[in-house]
């Protein structure tokens, strides 16, 4: 029967089906972070047992660790702790750790596909809802909560029920000024903040094709805000050329053997999605959001809908409190709109890619006075990269400051936060309200559209300047 | 994990949509080591001030409703992974959210957690919401063991999914892990015939 990859990768890994709608799967690869994990830990020791399979399992330290002075200790107590309990726990269950300062620490789901952890075919979980980024591979990654951290920690198993598949195909060539961020944003505009839950997205076509995988990594990453449990590409020679050589990677004859198995990683002709979405990569535009939830967005050439635009009651009422937080009007541009801050970096857009992007917009240039800057790399590798290239030197020359790796101001858990009422326009993931600090005001934007915006000090369209 | 028993009480109504589990639990409450306390920030910036006194007009300050239900507008529970927000539910505590339509994670998270999520149509959960407004002292019957919501004073009812799996796990406060630990063998016998690079 013609499958989809989804399936092929799905069905490889189920180890007994319990009923029609529960199944244990198989978990290839398991990454820890501080935040998720002390609790999971914590339910082993109760039972009395080990970590199952400790090879299959890498740790990093990333939500809350500081973006200056990695080599000093932590000063925020409890963010301290956390980490120091990440370190305890993995010497004591054997887990292989990357800390502060390491060259292989970083933000996890960048350190997973840059030590070529991350491979077509696996399935790979994370306490942390943007493991979808690896389905970049044609992986099935996707966030599991605390007891699921457990379950894989103590039986490299999960239960669970198998998704339905939706297709997200998008034909065509991209506009000046549009990149892989834009193409999300774009695709969540459209089907909304919820309207992939319960699937799992195969993203393809000849835009998706012509992404680098920094770029597919970025599409996948954002699955998650439109509620899919997960997103993935078919791997290809981009997919293989980017694994080759890795640490982790296949070496000699099992490199060619596992070519070989990835190359079978695709749909079949005929193979049956529960849902089909065809997009015009013409269609899609810069984007930037304006409300708080990631479905809020527009074309940075259009405006904010009119309250006309918004159908049902229920829809407006959220559609007006989320722009009083904003402290936008239904209708305004958004061309045009103050930035105080910009962050470049996170799992969404903290990769070697991202900083040339931006980079290469500032060369020359200086950033707006008033603006206020958070520009950091998503791992020790991406840091040594961009260092090694010179982009800290043009960053640092454009008035910035080139930082450590971490989450960062993408969720505030750090000492990296934007002050109350203050509008941010960021490469992160979410727009929530406090998302980036109590009171912060989120746009989401590609590193270009943020470049842009940290030049001029208010949002301008890429489109018109590239 | 604490048997899911039928519970009949009165709900609180939250007549939100999209609520996120940042609202739910701020990341910045997520750096206990412990599953314990989280109840205390449950919907912190929604609840409290700057200075930590409470915002009078947020739902669960209004002495009007109380209970062991939270009812919320459709898509609870979106955005991250983190268990802290069905923890932040648990330990408030509430046993049982109501919604339309729940976020995936969410959902799992708070079955892991004796924690019932019970999703309704639109017109139900309009209902229950109606019914509250009507009457704070408004109650719902939840019965896992027939998945049946039903409004006390009027008998309206209506049945909600859940797995055969999961219904027994609630019932008898079994976890998974327990499950797949049984199942020790055929993970081994997976893992054998595994093709590994």
């Amino acid at each position: 029967m013609a499958k989809t990859l989804f399936e092929k990768v799905w069905d490889a890994h189920i180890v007994h089906k319990i009923d029609d709608s529960t199944e244990i799967l198989y978990i290839d690869r398991h990454l820890v972070h501080e935040v998720t994990s002390p609790q999971a830990f914590a339910g082993l020791e109760k039972r009395g047992i080990e970590v199952f399979r400790t090879q299959n399992t890498v740790a990093t330290p990333d939500h809350n660790v500081p973006t200056k002075d990695q080599h000093l200790p932590i000063q925020e107590e409890l963010s301290r702790l956390q980490v120091a309990k990440l370190k305890d726990n993995c010497e004591k269950y054997g887990v292989q750790m990357f800390g502060l300062g390491h060259p292989n620490h970083g933000i996890v789901h960048i350190i997973g596909p840059e030590l070529g952890i991350t491979q077509p075919g696996m399935t790979i979980v994370c306490g942390d809802s943007h493991t979808s980024t690896h389905g970049a591979f044609g992986a099935i990654a996707f966030g599991i909560g605390t007891s699921q951290v457990e379950s894989v920690l103590a039986t490299q198993c999960l239960l669970q029920s198998k998704p339905k598949t939706m297709k997200i195909q998008i034909d065509g060539e991209l506009g000046k000024g549009v990149l892989s961020k834009d193409i999300i944003l774009y695709i969540i505009s459209q089907i909304s903040s919820s309207g992939g839950t319960g699937y799992f997205v195969e993203y393809c076509g000849s835009a998706i094709e012509s992404l680098s995988m920094e770029a597919r990594m970025t599409v996948c990453n954002m699955s998650i805000e439109m509620g899919a449990r997960g997103g993935m590409i078919a791997p290809d020679q981009t997919t293989f050329n980017y694994i080759e050589g890795r640490e982790h990677a296949p070496k000699g004859e099992n490199w060619e053997k596992a070519v070989a198995y990835w190359k079978s990683l695709k749909t079949d002709e005929g193979a049956k999605f529960d849902k089909e979405l065809y997009i015009k990569a013409e269609d899609i535009g810069p984007m930037v959001t304006y409300g708080t939830n990631p479905g809020m967005g527009v074309r940075v050439d259009s405006h904010i809908p009119t309250l006309d635009k918004i159908e049902g009651e229920n829809n407006r009422i959220t559609f007006k409190k989320s722009l009083d937080y904003m402290g936008f009007n239904p209708g305004d541009n958004m061309i045009g709109k103050k930035i105080d801050w910009v962050f470049i970096g996170s799992c969404t857009n903290g990769r070697i890619e991202d900083l040339r992007i931006f980079a290469d917009y500032v060369k020359g240039k200086k950033k707006a006075d008033h603006v206020n800057d958070l520009i950091v790399p998503g791992s020790k590798q991406v840091e040594n990269q961009a260092r090694a290239e010179g982009l800290d030197k043009i960053i640092e020359e454009a008035g910035f400051k080139f930082r450590e790796p971490g989450c960062s101001a993408c969720l505030a858990m750090n000492e990296d936060k934007v002050p109350k009422g203050q509008y941010s326009i960021s490469t992160s993931n979410r727009n929530f309200e406090g998302r980036q600090g109590p009171g912060a005001r989120t746009i989401l934007a590609s590193p270009l559209t943020v470049a842009a915006a940290a030049i001029n000090g208010y949002i301008t369209n890429v489109a018109e300047e590239v | 994990m604490e048997k899911f028993q039928t519970l009949v009480s009165t709900a609180v109504p939250l007549q939100v949509e999209d609520v996120d589990t940042d609202q739910i639990i701020p990341a910045r409450f997520l750096k206990a080591t412990t599953r314990d306390g989280f109840g205390e920030n449950l919907f912190r910036d929604w609840r409290y001030n700057p200075d930590g006194s409470l915002k009078e007009d947020f739902v669960l300050n209004n002495p009007k409703y109380s209970g062991d239900i939270l009812v919320g507008g459709k898509n609870f529970g979106s955005g991250s992974s983190r268990e802290h927000a069905a923890w932040a539910i648990r330990d408030y505590p509430f046993k049982v959210v109501v919604s339309s339509f729940f976020a995936d994670i969410f959902k799992g998270n708070a079955l892991n957690n004796g924690l019932l999520p019970v999703q309704v149509s639109e017109e139900f959960l309009s209902k229950i919401f109606n019914a509250i407004e009507a009457d704070p002292k408004a109650e719902l019957k939840v019965d896992l063991e027939n998945q049946a919501i039903t409004l006390v004073s009027t008998g309206e009812s209506e049945n909600f999914e859940i797995s055969e799996y999961k219904k027994v796990c609630l019932l008898n406060g079994y976890d998974d892990i327990d499950y797949i630990l049984s199942k020790k063998a055929e993970i081994l016998e997976f893992e054998k015939n595994q093709v590994k690079f």
